[in-house]
């Protein structure tokens, strides 16, 4: 039985739609048999990150409907054959998400992948509630930005009381990426620091991932940053953090100002 | 007083499914001489006049032994003082006339307030247990989720979010950061207090009272606080 993932934020443009791609890549590259699901359904962006946009002719609404059945809306990557995508509708809206068909969906996928790593949409909303729901477990992107973080606080406050995990009382394992980190900005008190968004989030942390213009370039290639761009910081940053959800003990490294320069950051982990 | 378990019965398109439901009633006693008991009634009810009025009562013939006719002239003695009985305990079913209210058994003793002899018109409170007067929470409140407790104080062993909020009745007392809001003392009262290990708040209040992060002194941010209440004047000062 594969572990599903979701991928949430609270706020728009914090990198979760980038995450899911290079988190999902990550895992494939290392063999695992993963899915990427877009529940951004109307404003589906997973697609094009993924560089499938134009092979997609059944999506996720379908199959939660029943019109067409699971093996034909999933899209195989052309680079690693053990990668997925399922896509969403641009025509439909949140609303034709029901419980019942996602629940039915997610224990499918469940049953044929390693790895299902949900992109939540932003909000609060149906579509990211239904996102979470079936999770196992949380991947909780925040940016260094005090608006980001109080709503990552409100996410995860949803991700322990919203969740049929958390309806059973039991306790969803989060896990926070900080992602578009620059050292020079945090050192200069212009952005929080690693230190501060910790303290307030009080979750594991998965890793931090510089800002860079590899990874504009990358979603604009429409290829994960873990495929194109492998030998960039961002890239060796997902790796790491892929590792660590798989359960591996990774050293954690933050940025620093000097570039190509690490940091190591110690017990940091377990905040 | 005795709880007794009344079956009601409600048609319903054909069937006639029946429905079990328990209510509290007075239980009354009476001892030979039965003159002599009623006589104790009434000066009993001339302090509590109206106590019963309205009231459920089930006779418990258990210390007595009388023929049915003379329990149908008890009820009506006691009809005439405002007492009307709904059930007999304690009493041979083949005595049970026409007449009389139905036999009721299975009764478990239940609290009562202790009846005093003066005048008391209003009904007691109903008895049950009595709630706890703190709230503890282990986990921290994230922003956006509100933890109201107006019985008495709450304690947060984590921290309370930017946009979370904690209403107490009481005191509030947080081992962690405070970030969000805190309003203690809402239900009036005025002594009570909020403790924190350290303040970042959006809002303190105390019985309404209040004061915005704006108009907290600089001095104690991030500092371990506490805040009452002097006159209409919010104070906070350092704790450690």
């Amino acid at each position: 039985m594969g572990k599903v993932i979701v991928v949430t934020s609270g706020k728009g443009g914090v990198g979760k739609t980038t995450s899911t791609a290079a988190l999902g890549a990550a895992l494939a590259r290392g063999g695992q048999n993963v899915v990427v699901v877009d529940f951004d359904v109307g404003l589906r962006n997973l697609d094009l990150v993924m560089g499938a946009e134009r092979r997609v002719v059944f999506d996720l609404i379908n199959v939660v409907q029943g019109v067409a059945k699971l093996p034909q809306a999933l899209i195989r990557d052309k680079r690693l054959e053990t990668l997925y995508l399922l896509p969403a509708s641009q025509t439909r809206d949140k609303d034709a998400l029901t419980e019942e068909g996602v629940s039915r969906v997610i224990a499918d996928l469940r049953s044929r992948f390693d790895w299902v790593i949900c992109d939540s949409p932003a909000g609060i909303e149906r579509g990211a509630t239904l996102a979470m729901r079936f999770a196992d477990e949380a991947v909780i992107v925040a940016n260094p930005e005090v608006s980001s973080v109080r709503d990552s606080d409100r996410i995860i406050g949803l991700l322990d009381s919203k969740t049929e995990k958390a309806e059973r009382g039991e306790r969803m394992a989060k896990h926070l990426l900080i992602a578009r980190f620059d050292p020079a900005r945090a050192s200069r008190g212009e952005m929080l620091g690693i230190q501060d968004v910790l303290e307030i989030l009080s979750i594991p942390l998965l890793g931090v991932i510089p800002e860079s213009e590899e990874v504009l370039r990358a979603s604009n290639l429409g290829a994960p940053i873990t495929i194109c761009g492998q030998q960039s910081a961002p890239a060796h940053a997902y790796m790491d953090a892929a590792r660590r959800l798989a359960g591996e003990e990774v050293e954690m490294m933050i940025p620093t100002e000097k570039k190509g320069l690490f940091n190591k950051l110690f017990g940091r982990r377990a905040a | 007083m005795s709880e007794v378990t009344v079956l009601s019965a409600a048609r319903q398109r054909g069937s006639m499914p029946l429905r079990g439901r328990s209510y509290m009633a007075f239980a009354l006693t009476p001892e030979p001489p039965i003159a002599d008991w009623l006589g104790e009634l009434d000066v009993w009810l001339r302090g509590s006049s109206g106590f019963f009025n309205g009231r459920p009562v089930v006779l418990d013939l258990s210390a007595v032994t009388l023929t049915s006719s003379a329990v149908a002239h008890l009820i009506s003695e006691l009809g005439a003082r405002g007492i009307r009985i709904m059930g007999l305990e304690g009493m041979a079913p083949e005595k049970l006339g026409p007449g009389l209210p139905p036999l009721v058994s299975g009764g478990r003793a239940a609290p009562v307030e202790t009846i005093s002899s003066r005048s008391q018109p209003a009904s007691p409170p109903p008895a049950r247990d009595r709630e706890p007067a703190s709230l503890l929470v282990e986990n921290p409140i994230r922003s956006g989720q509100a933890i109201f407790f107006p019985n008495g104080d709450v304690t947060v062993l984590g921290s309370v979010g930017s946009g979370a909020e904690v209403i107490a009745g009481g005191s509030i007392h947080i081992y962690g950061a405070l970030r969000g809001r805190a309003m203690a003392g809402t239900s009036g009262n005025r002594k009570a207090r909020i403790f924190c290990k350290r303040l970042e708040a959006e809002l303190l209040a105390i019985d309404g009272y209040y004061r915005t992060a704006e108009d907290l002194d600089a001095k104690l941010r991030n500092r371990p606080i506490q805040a009452w209440l002097a006159g209409e004047t919010l104070m906070i000062s350092e704790t450690d």
